[in-house]
């Protein structure tokens, strides 16, 4: 920046940088909202870094224990919007012991002294306790938006203390969260005078909301667009909430059965047929077939459905599907079956992404006709398709050929068999080239699940092709070390892999240890990595963090060829983490020294 | 070193894959004492070659994700000094592989092979060369290829924690095998929804904490999985048997290679088994599990426990004190009266007879109590 190029230029220069204002730079830089693009602008030079220093307001954190509150604060002076993501993605399925970790309340408790003006929180797989949230509506006078997501930890009182203290709260939205039922009406805790709420997402509360009290809640907030409300709201009394919030975009109904009585069909009937904004729908918990028509009125504007706790058997689902020609978003038990996915794929032209969930999967032998068929008509009826998950009982190689070519947009495929290690049903063979035609023609594939039968082969045709992967997740899949090599060694932005009962061992990881720097994390459970291995990573690389997560006891305990239950690797520039419970042992230098007596 | 000459032949078509650019060596102190020569230990040793002098193995990994340059990528290498050189084959170098929770799957290369798809030479090469450098146990590939493949054709064991689903979703299977039967007014969630009381338990994943004795930490169980006591128990011996073995194994003091034998958590609920089931309700009093109908234990159920079935005679004691009392009372107040029963047994009588029926009681079922001071 000092260096003068030229005497002709040097005038120029030093005009331009003395007159250049950094208000100007700040606001160009508003302009920028994607994470990345704003910490590619910090990396430009200095007077950049010190300028995002001062005006980044928005801030993600995609793993909690990668970076401590304190150089948060230290770099950032003026956050007012924070995402932080906590437990690995396995925890979803209860695959990461309990206890591991990613408590909210440090960093609440650090952002309330730094941050007073923070005014939205996004946390996604922490734990969060009651207190933390006190603390949030304590400390924060401004605060407008929480969004938990797969959280848990905390309670209704928690909840109460949140209504009763953000006199400013906009969004409320608790996804798919663990919450404890303390009595009470929590709901009810909103004051009279407040009137900003314009989310509310209570779907996973099991306790009784009390009614009254929200229906007060909606009479008073005129700026609802989005509610959805838990298994408890009953269906003659959702009528009641459509009437008080007809400008609603996202609805999520309770429970969609009741007594089929024609007032209360007729007055859900014209009372859906008023909403006319509603672009989302969901709930819709043990739905009465006889019921399902009068949500048909909204129907053809829907861009999102989200059937995924639905029992409403294939007939009544196409009957659904062809009324819903715009949809975008569609999560569908496997009720759908295949001739349902056939007419999804007839009628929804617009179709982006599909999940099919079992509704029966520890069932062997299920009566529901659903195979790879379905998603092979879907995904060449649907040219827009991006994002798949589906749960199924068989694959085929050939399937999987037909799906790569005729969607190379896929971004994100997610398979999963039901049957750890199922063959390809036609040749018995495994289904490496099918999954290997799926990387070598969707080029700009960014999330990965395989399942079933799966060899090394599969994983050098993802070290190839799969330039775009960020994350992969494996189950009882390759044979050797040398599919792990593939992957790392070949998928250049791999962020995130999270592997499970796989034959991988040392070597592989070993060699290419200083890939692991450039991933988020890596969670391997159930290999065949040894305890020394850990040691020689933990002392090898400083800026990971190397937990074995053991509940048989001390890594010590076992021999040093012992093979560790739970590893999990990420990088950090906070070092060793301060709360490791008893069951998790960060390696690093000072460990690696130990003697071995110990 | 002590390689066997296959994987002489084997390198170039793995050296196919490997630029040869970045090159050092990384020794610690695994090497110092190889050439100290000490035998029968393990070493660490960090070498980017394999041991031997001829062979030149260049870093595998892909200079266009190297960052940093200077950071030498690691190859690692297990040396032994055994002294038995000559017995060494590829196998030895690896540890053998403990048999822990995951099932042992070495199917992959046997099966891919057998695969009609059309691989080319140097795939088949690549299989062979990785089925002998890096398989652990290629010797046995094939026997546990054909072994696992009958596994697999067979009604397999369900493994825990698969398919990934989340405990929200795993509800709905439940709940819709309740709700097949009953799709109608009249089912069930209505009827408790009229009442007042919202269906908790079938959309909750049912999660409750269960500790099994001796091990000290304890895991979660969603008891809306499972729908009869045979499946909870068959899940519970699958979730604590690895962890009980290992606990076996620490306990006694070995650094074993090969742990024991896992034994099968059997009769839990019936009391038959090493070990047995016990349940805490909400009102905090514990109980057998298995004594009342399945539908009715799942919303009483608070915490689970995996007790000693030996241990259980504490518990049980008490159960055989107040039965002892009460059992005794009657006879022992007939014997004090003398065999008499003319008109009312006095109560100094009736008091004595209690007195000693508690005696006795105490003395058979907590004589420990007695010897406290």
């Amino acid at each position: 920046m000092n260096k003068v190029v030229s005497p002709k230029s040097t005038a120029k220069s030093i005009v331009m940088r003395n007159t250049f204002p950094e208000e100007v730079l700040e606001h160009v830089l508003s302009f920028i909202d994607s994470h990345s693009d704003r910490n590619s602008v910090s990396l430009v030079c200095k007077a950049w870094h010190e300028t995002d220093r001062w005006c980044r307001r928005r801030l993600f954190i995609g793993n909690c224990y990668s970076v401590s509150p304190a150089i948060v604060i230290r770099r950032f002076r003026d956050i007012r919007s924070l995402a932080i993501k906590g437990k690995p993605h396995f925890a979803d399925y209860n695959w990461v012991p309990e206890g591991w970790g990613a408590h909210a309340y440090p960093w609440i408790a650090a952002l309330a002294e730094a941050y007073p003006a923070l005014e939205e929180l996004r946390l996604k797989r922490m734990v969060v306790s009651d207190e933390a949230l006190e603390l949030i509506g304590k400390k924060f006078q401004n605060f407008r938006v929480l969004v938990l997501c797969c959280c848990e930890g905390f309670s209704t009182d928690g909840l109460a203390y949140i209504a009763a203290n953000c006199r400013n709260l906009r969004v409320l939205d608790l996804f798919e969260c663990e919450v404890d039922d303390m009595g009470g009406n929590w709901i009810g805790h909103f004051p009279d005078s407040y009137t900003s709420l314009e989310s509310l997402n209570v779907s996973c509360i099991n306790s009784e909301l009390r009614f009254s009290a929200l229906e007060r809640l909606l009479c008073r907030c005129p700026n609802m667009k989005a509610l959805r409300v838990n298994c408890t709201v009953p269906l003659d009394k959702l009528a009641i909430l459509l009437e008080k919030a007809p400008r609603l975009m996202d609805l999520g109904t309770g429970l969609f059965m009741t007594e089929l009585r024609p007032e209360v069909y007729k007055r859900l009937a014209v009372a859906f047929s008023r909403c006319k904004e509603i672009r989302s729908l969901s709930g819709l918990w043990d739905v009465a077939p006889s019921y399902l028509p009068v949500v048909y009125p909204i129907c053809p504007m829907l861009t999102s459905l989200n059937l995924s706790y639905a029992t409403i058997r294939c007939p009544d689902l196409i009957k659904l599907l062809t009324h819903c020609q715009n949809l975008q978003r569609l999560w569908v038990l496997d009720f759908i079956e295949d001739r349902g996915l056939e007419v999804l794929a007839a009628s929804c032209k617009d179709l982006q992404e599909l999940r099919v969930f079992p509704s029966e999967p520890y069932n062997q032998e299920p009566n529901i006709s659903l195979t790879e068929q379905g998603l092979v008509s879907v995904a060449v009826g649907c040219p827009k398709l991006q994002s798949v998950l589906y749960f199924c009982r068989q694959m085929t190689n050939a399937a999987l050929f037909t799906i790569a070519r005729n969607r190379p947009n896929l971004t994100r495929f997610r398979l999963c068999l039901i049957e750890p290690r199922s063959a390809d049903w036609q040749t018995h063979g495994p289904l490496d080239d099918g999954f290997g035609a799926i990387v070598e023609h969707c080029k700009d594939l960014k999330r990965l699940s395989l399942s079933g039968l799966i060899s090394d082969t599969v994983f050098e045709y993802i070290g190839t092709h799969a330039k775009k992967l960020e994350m992969l997740s494996l189950a009882f899949s390759g044979g050797s070390d040398l599919g792990l090599h593939y992957v790392l060694s070949g998928c250049e932005s791999l962020r995130k892999l999270e592997i499970r009962d796989c034959p991988f061992g040392d070597r592989a990881l070993v060699l290419n240890a200083a890939k692991l720097e450039t991933m988020r994390s890596l969670w391997m459970s159930s290999c065949r990595v040894s305890y020394r291995a850990c040691k020689l990573l933990g002392q090898k690389m400083p800026r990971l963090n190397v937990e074995v997560i053991d509940e048989r006891g001390p890594p010590e305990s076992r021999s040093d060829e012992c093979p560790v239950e739970n590893l999990y690797i990420y990088r950090t520039v906070a070092g060793p983490r301060l709360d490791s419970p008893g069951f998790v042992w960060t390696v690093n230098e000072n460990w690696a020294m130990r003697s071995p007596s110990l | 070193m002590e390689e066997p000459s296959k994987k002489e032949e084997l390198c170039p078509n793995l050296l196919d894959l490997i630029p040869k650019d970045i090159e050092c060596v990384f020794n610690i102190d695994g090497d110092k004492q190889r050439s100290h020569g000490s035998s029968d230990e393990k070493k660490l040793e960090l070498r980017l070659s394999p041991p031997g002098d001829d062979h030149r193995w260049s870093t595998i990994h892909n200079p266009k994700i190297q960052r940093d340059e200077s950071l030498p990528s690691l190859w690692y290498h297990y040396s032994t000094t055994q002294s038995n050189f000559s017995n060494q084959h590829q196998q030895k170098q690896q540890p053998p592989p403990p048999k822990f929770s995951f099932l042992q799957y070495q199917k992959g290369p046997a099966v891919a092979m057998e695969s009609s798809q059309p691989c080319s030479r140097r795939m088949v090469d690549l299989r062979n060369a990785e089925k002998k450098a890096f398989a652990i146990n290629p010797a046995n590939n094939t026997a546990a290829a054909n072994s696992s493949q009958k596994r697999a054709a067979a009604a397999a064991p369900p493994v825990v924690g698969w398919p990934p689903i989340r405990s929200f979703r795993k509800n709905i299977a439940s709940s819709c095998s309740l709700g097949k039967s009953s799709l109608g007014p009249q089912c069930t969630i209505t009827s408790e929804i009229a009442n007042g009381k919202p269906g908790k338990n079938l959309r909750k994943g049912l999660l409750v904490k269960i500790n099994m004795e001796a091990v000290p930490i304890g895991r979660k169980i969603d008891l809306n999985a499972y729908d009869n006591y045979e499946r909870l128990s068959a899940a519970i011996d699958e979730l604590f048997r690895g962890l009980l073995a290992a606990q076996r194994d620490s306990s006694a003091g070995g650094n074993k290679e090969k742990p024991e034998e896992k034994t099968v958590i059997t009769g839990l609920c019936d009391g038959s088994g090493e070990y047995t089931l016990v349940y805490e309700d909400h009102e905090g009093d514990r109980m057998l599990v298995g004594d009342v109908p399945w539908h009715m234990f799942v919303p009483n159920v608070k915490r689970l426990r995996v007790l000693k079935t030996s241990k259980l005679f504490t518990l049980n004691l008490d159960v055989v004190k107040v039965r002892s009392r009460v059992g005794l009372y009657d006879p022992l107040k007939i014997f004090s009266v003398g065999g008499l029963l003319t008109g009312d047994v006095s109560l100094f009588q009736k008091i004595l007879a209690a007195l000693i029926t508690g005696a006795i009681a105490i003395t058979i079922a907590n004589p420990t109590d007695l010897v406290k001071v």
